[in-house]
């Protein structure tokens, strides 16, 4: 079932197109990966898929649980709330608050509380908050961070953060993860234990993941499907055998003549 | 017509001020307070030498400058250098503390009076049809605007200039390549204030009195007209202050003088939301 | 749930106690009424912190209005209690004072609030000095000369009530799932957006209750010292609110407790130097921030509920031992 549909996606700022006609899918439980040369415009569509920044033409529409609808010109927090989820290259946590409050704030949104209640401490307030704290709790223990829960993010080693990011996007109960450049910074056991993780997610929580990524082994480890993009457009789509032999693939990574 | 002449001679004093503003705001991001009682300094500094030692109106100007120029670059070195790698509100309330000990200090050791500045310039009013124009005003705006031409040169031709353009952009990478970044610091805090110092200057020979807390308003009148151009832009802040000066001067003319800073925070609220950077400034966006 | 109980009924005789030994003091004669009258401006000032310290220290943007509500506050209370002179009209002034502000708040912050850093300090800055202006020009309000013979409402009683209510409002605020959407705020805005946070929302909400808050300080101060103006509320009224958040350390209430008190006393014993009083304040501001740049308590908050874990952790020690 496809849960993600984007259609003649084009960005242009001023002359320039960063993003020209690209049509892709996301499938119910896959994990895509998303690749190309510096420049090409993999965060670029990032940002047009989790509304930082607004197409000039195309459609982005996904399948949730009210039916069809059309992200486009959604706010950003309006798209988590649709569903997706995403980490950042350069990572961006809540540096100065607990491990613990970066995953609950994640999970504020879907949680509303009423002004009064939480001003005047009523019973509700209490119940509510101490469900959150241990759903949160759960979560981490999944990800073996339930020592960490007081730490305050910034104190984190870099790993750990990176798995924080993950965390804390899985808290707003995506139906698609957006993870971009997990592994950049990591050594290879790192990355080994990265490759681990993500299949992991993608099992365990049922949902769809899109990678961008240049380390290829990781790519090729865990990617069923790849796109390829280069100078804003989509060169080549497939398994990652396919893509391996895929000569204008070969072509744009290795440069030289036709 | 005759509006335009006192908006601008007005817009001036509030453009030399900007430019200090605007230069430590672009160097180390600090909205210093106190640079409009740096101001009222200036002035002191020209009512006791013309009054003590006789000097004339360009004496008393230049040695102004320096003096102002040498307390601004005491006053880094002594309140806000050793917070330059805090908290920007803590170096803020800082600068707040030097304003208000500057404004008390003199008010203490001089008294708050308000007295009169010494005429060193007999006033003469020329007639240009049905607008009439004082010598001081032409002294105000021609002295501005050669300080404010002579700035640019400083800041785009020479040696100093670029490496304040430098730190500006990259502290970090500017000490890379070697630029001393204390002394650019202390050389942009002398550069601002002594502007600061022609201008208190010349409102004492303009308006014809003085006080300690004459900084105030047109400090912060000044720091509205830097944000308005865009601060740390230098072209901004002269745009900025002569916007301010026009605006408020042709509010009084219309008969609104109890409104005129009203009108001058609307309009800068109007044109920070359609310009969230200012006239000239450009807003970056934050890289996702 | 129990220990939630005991904390929040140890919070309730903490403020209880406070109140009693206060007036047993008064009663002792050891406060006396230029004691009262510090207390009370000490009161005054922490309400109209906290709000700031809200919308500076937790929600993250720089509003350097806090006087523009402090005013309407103020005179829409002034107004209300000159012809209902009556505690029920005092708190019927401080309810409209506080709604009337935050209506302003709301419209106000819906498009600045967009602003960032020192921009928003300057136009927040600019709004307030236009809510003076008007005050300033209006018929209603009396004009330059402002309102006087206010009837004197806010007596310590009140003050002490309110600053309590004001406190409580706000600390359970930020303790909640809202006051952590607020933050996240002031952490990383593109990241909230992201986790599906409205941004946008929470930092008008920080803004419009800070600005209530104010209402109320403002409310109090009108009916304690009986005569307002617009001067009351210039610039200067906004950066001395401010220098009591910094100083406390932004994003401490305890902090913003503490500064309020030390700049009260510090107040009241440089009475004695005349005009060498706000030299020496100046003087004592700048080192404080020389030498303790993250304010008093930086980002420490006082907390029953780890008071209460340190005890039992060294009770069973001590057992352990």
């Amino acid at each position: 079932m496809t849960l993600l549909d984007i259609k003649e996606l084009t960005k242009s700022f001023g002359g320039l197109t960063a993003v020209s006609n690209v049509t892709m899918h996301l499938n119910d439980n896959e994990l895509v990966a998303l690749i190309g040369p510096n420049g090409a415009g993999k965060t670029t569509l990032f940002n047009l898929l989790t509304g930082v920044i607004v197409p000039s033409e195309g459609t982005i529409a996904m399948q949730t649980d009210n039916g069809l609808q059309v992200l486009n010109k959604m706010k950003p927090y309006k798209v988590a709330q649709t569903g997706l989820a995403r980490t950042f290259q350069n990572i961006r946590l809540f540096k100065d608050l607990s491990v613990l409050d970066n995953v609950l704030i994640a999970m504020t949104a879907k949680n509303k509380e009423g002004f009064f209640s939480s001003i005047f401490r009523l019973p509700s307030f209490y119940h509510k908050e101490a469900a959150l704290r241990q759903e949160a709790i759960e979560l981490l223990k999944i990800f073996d961070m339930q020592d960490q829960i007081d730490n305050l993010a910034k104190n984190l080693p870099y790993g750990e953060q990176r798995r924080l990011e993950i965390v804390r996007a899985l808290a707003t109960k995506p139906k698609i993860l957006f993870l971009d450049e997990p592994a950049a910074g990591m050594n290879p056991e790192e990355t080994a234990d990265l490759t681990r993780l993500i299949r992991k997610i993608q099992q365990e929580f049922h949902i769809t993941v899109l990678l961008i990524e240049h380390d290829m082994s990781l790519v090729m480890n865990v990617a069923e499907r790849i796109y390829v993009l280069e100078y804003g457009q989509l060169i080549a789509e497939g398994t990652p055998t396919q893509i391996q032999q895929n000569e204008r693939v070969i072509k744009a990574y290795l440069g030289g003549e036709s | 017509m005759q509006q335009l002449v006192n908006g601008l001679s007005l817009g001036s004093i509030y453009a030399l001020l900007a430019l200090g503003y605007t230069m430590v705001y672009g160097i180390i991001k600090l909205i210093n307070f106190a640079h409009g009682d740096i101001y009222m300094l200036g002035a002191f500094w020209g009512y006791y030498v013309i009054n003590q030692l006789h000097f004339n109106f360009w004496l008393a100007l230049a040695s102004a400058m320096l003096f102002c120029a040498l307390v601004g670059v005491v006053i880094e070195y002594l309140a806000y250098r050793p917070l330059r790698n805090s908290p920007r509100i803590a170096a803020l309330i800082t600068a707040i503390g030097v304003s208000f000990l500057l404004e008390n200090g003199m008010a203490y050791m001089f008294s708050s009076n308000v007295r009169s500045f010494p005429q060193v310039m007999k006033v003469k009013q020329y007639h240009l049809g049905s607008v009439s124009i004082s010598n001081i005003q032409i002294l105000i705006l021609a002295v501005s605007i050669i300080l404010m031409i002579l700035l640019q040169l400083i800041v785009r031709k020479t040696k100093m200039g670029k490496a304040m353009r430098a730190v500006s952009v990259d502290p970090a990478a500017a000490q890379l390549i070697g630029i001393n970044i204390d002394r650019t610091i202390s050389f942009t805090f002398a550069l601002g204030s002594a502007m600061a110092g022609a201008a208190g200057v010349m409102i004492g020979l303009y308006y014809n009195s003085i006080d300690p807390l004459m900084g105030m308003t047109p400090g912060i009148k000044a720091f509205v007209a830097a944000v308005l151009g865009g601060i740390g832009l230098i072209p901004g802040a002269a745009i900025g202050g002569f916007v301010i000066g026009l605006l408020e001067t042709l509010m009084q003319a219309l008969g609104f003088s109890a409104f005129k800073d009203a009108a001058v925070y609307a309009v800068l609220i109007i044109i920070l939301l359609i310009r969230p950077a200012g006239i000239l400034g450009k807003k970056i966006k934050e890289k996702v | 749930m129990k220990k939630n109980l005991k904390y929040n009924l140890t919070w309730l005789a903490i403020m209880v106690v406070g109140y009693v030994v206060i007036n047993l003091l008064e009663f002792a004669g050891i406060i006396d009424q230029f004691g009262e009258n510090t207390m009370v401006l000490i009161g005054i000032n922490i309400i109209l912190a906290t709000g700031l310290n809200l919308i500076i220290g937790f929600s993250g943007q720089f509003s350097l209005g806090h006087a523009g509500f402090m005013a309407i506050g103020a005179y829409v209370c002034a107004l209300i209690t000159s012809s209902v002179a009556t505690p029920m009209g005092m708190a019927i002034g401080m309810i409209a004072g506080a709604a009337v502000s935050a209506l302003v708040a709301l419209i106000v912050g819906i498009p600045t609030l967009r602003l960032d850093g020192d921009y928003l300090a300057i136009a927040t800055m600019g709004v307030a000095e236009i809510i003076r202006i008007i005050l300033n020009n209006l018929k209603i309000t009396n004009g330059p000369a402002g309102l006087y013979n206010i009837p004197l409402l806010a007596t310590w009683p009140v003050v002490y009530f309110m600053v309590c209510v004001t406190t409580l409002i706000i600390v359970n605020f930020i303790h909640s799932r809202d006051g952590r959407a607020v933050m996240s705020v002031r952490e990383n805005e593109i990241a909230a957006e992201s986790m599906g946070v409205n941004t946008t929302k929470w930092k008008v909400l920080a803004f419009v209750i800070g600005a209530a808050t104010a209402a109320i300080g403002g409310a109090l101060h009108a009916n304690y010292i009986q005569t307002i103006a617009p001067t009351d509320f210039g610039i200067m009224e906004s950066i001395n609110i401010l220098i009591i958040v910094v100083l406390g350390g932004i994003g401490s209430i305890t902090g913003t407790f503490v500064a309020a008190v030390v700049l009260g006393l510090l107040d009241m014993i440089l009475q004695n130097f005349g005009t060498l009083r706000m030299v020496l304040y100046s003087l004592a501001l700048i080192l404080l921030m020389v030498f303790k740049p993250s304010g008093l308590l930086g980002t420490w908050e006082f907390s029953v509920r780890n008071l209460f874990n340190r005890f039992t952790r060294s009770t069973k020690q001590k057992g352990d031992a």
